[in-house]
C-alpha cells in the first residue's frame, strides 16, 4: 500500500519535472499516467498492492472534485449574470460530444468489422 | 455569571481556532461526500442523484450559512484536491487490464476521440459564444470536458479563468454522469466498451466514477477516453485559440 503509494507519487513527480524541464503542453499526471503504463508494459503484470491501492483511488474519484466544484462560491456573481449561456453551452456541449463520441466509435467498429469479413 | 453566556464566547474561540487549521475543511469535506454517497445508494443508485453534486451543495450550503470564505476552506480541502494527481497517475492500472481489447480497437478509438474531442470545445465555445458569454467566460468553458487539473492548467494558457474552469469541469461531469444512460439507451449503443468511452471523453473523471459503478470493462474505456482526451485537448487547444486569435486580431 505504501510503497504502491510512493510509486504512483514517484510517477508524478517525474511528470512534473519532464514537462517542466521540456516545457510540454502535456499535465504532469498525465505524463506519469504514461510512465507508469509503460512501466507495466515492460513488467508485463501487475502486482497485487498496486491494483488494490489504485482501485482504492478510483472507487473514490468522485470525491477527490468536491472541493473543486465547491469553488462555483467565488463564482456566483459570475454564474448569477450568465447563467443563460454558461447552462446551455454545458448541456448542449456534453450532451454532443457524448452522442459524437458513442455513434462515430460505433461506425468505424463497424466500418472495420465489415472490411474484415471481406475475404 | 449563567453558564450559557460563558459557553457562547468558549465556542466563538474554539471555532477561531478550528478555522485556522486544514482539519475543518477535510472533515466537512468527506462527511458531505459520504452523505452524498449514503443519498445515492439510498435512491438505488439513481444517477440524478449525483454523489459529487450533493457534496458540493451541502459544502456551499454550510460555508455559506457559517459566514467561512472558500479560501479558508479550500485550506483543508485542497489535501483531497491534491490526490487527483496520483489518482490520474492509478488509471494506468485500469488501461493495462483492458489492454488486450484496447489494441484490437486502437484506430477506431483513435478516430472517434478526435470527433468527440472537436465536437466537445467546438460546441461548447460556439453556444457560449451565440448567446452572449463573457471572453473570460467562453476562454474557460473550451476545456471543460478534460478532467479538472489538466482543464485548470489549459484554461490558464488560453487566457480563461482556472477556477471558473474547475467548476464548469464539475458541472460538465455531473451532467454528462447523469445523462449518459438515458443518451445512449436512446441512441442505441449497447457495447459498454463504446458507452464507457463515450462518457469519459464528454464527462472526464466524474463520468469515468460512474461507468465503474456501470461495469469494470465500462470503467476502463472511460479512463482510457479520459486520458487520451485530456492528452488531445492539451495538445490541441492553445494550437486552436492561437490560430483564431491570430486570424482574428
Amino acid at each position: 500500500m505504501l510503497a504502491a503509494l510512493t510509486l504512483l507519487l514517484l510517477c508524478q513527480l517525474v511528470g512534473e519535472v519532464l514537462v517542466q524541464f521540456f516545457a510540454l503542453p502535456v499535465p504532469g499526471p498525465v505524463l506519469g499516467l504514461i510512465l507508469l503504463f509503460a512501466g507495466l508494459l515492460v513488467r508485463g503484470r501487475i502486482d497485487a498492492p498496486l491494483r488494490d491501492t489504485a482501485n482504492t483511488l478510483l472507487q473514490h474519484l468522485s470525491l477527490l472534485f468536491v472541493p473543486a466544484g465547491a469553488g462555483v462560491m467565488i463564482h456566483a456573481a459570475r454564474v448569477a449574470d450568465e447563467w443563460l449561456p454558461l447552462t446551455a453551452a454545458l448541456l448542449g456541449s456534453t450532451l454532443l460530444s457524448m452522442a459524437a463520441t458513442a455513434l462515430s466509435l460505433k461506425f468505424f467498429l463497424r466500418h472495420r468489422a465489415r472490411k474484415a469479413a471481406q475475404p | 455569571m449563567s453558564a450559557a453566556q460563558g459557553i457562547a464566547p468558549r465556542l466563538s474561540e474554539i471555532w477561531v481556532y478550528l478555522t485556522a487549521t486544514p482539519l475543518l475543511g477535510l472533515t466537512l469535506t468527506l462527511l458531505a461526500y459520504q452523505f452524498a454517497v449514503w443519498c445515492y445508494r439510498r435512491s438505488g443508485g439513481n444517477p440524478a442523484a449525483n454523489p459529487v453534486a450533493i457534496a458540493v451543495v451541502v459544502v456551499v450550503a454550510l460555508l455559506t450559512l457559517t459566514g467561512t470564505p472558500y479560501r479558508t476552506y479550500f485550506e483543508g480541502a485542497q489535501f483531497v484536491h491534491f490526490l487527483l494527481g496520483p489518482a490520474t497517475v492509478a488509471l494506468a492500472v485500469p488501461l493495462y487490464t483492458q489492454l488486450p481489447r484496447l489494441k484490437t480497437m486502437l484506430l477506431p478509438l483513435l478516430g472517434a476521440l478526435l470527433v468527440g474531442s472537436l465536437t466537445a470545445v467546438v460546441s461548447a465555445v460556439g453556444i457560449g459564444w451565440a448567446l452572449g458569454a463573457s471572453v473570460e467566460s467562453i476562454r474557460s468553458l473550451a476545456p471543460k470536458s478534460v478532467t479538472t487539473p489538466i482543464a485548470m492548467g489549459i484554461a490558464e494558457k488560453i487566457g480563461g479563468l482556472p477556477s471558473l474552469t474547475a467548476v464548469l469541469v464539475v458541472t460538465t461531469g455531473i451532467v454528462g454522469a447523469i445523462a449518459a444512460k438515458p443518451l445512449l439507451n436512446a441512441l442505441r449503443i449497447q457495447d459498454h466498451a463504446v458507452r464507457g468511452f463515450a462518457v469519459g471523453v464528454a464527462a472526464h473523471g466524474i463520468g469515468t466514477a460512474r461507468a465503474f459503478q456501470v461495469s469494470e470493462e465500462a470503467g476502463a474505456f472511460a479512463a482510457l477516453a479520459m486520458c487520451l482526451n485530456a492528452i488531445a485537448t492539451a495538445l490541441l487547444l492553445p494550437l486552436l485559440f492561437g490560430a483564431f486569435t491570430s486570424f482574428a486580431g
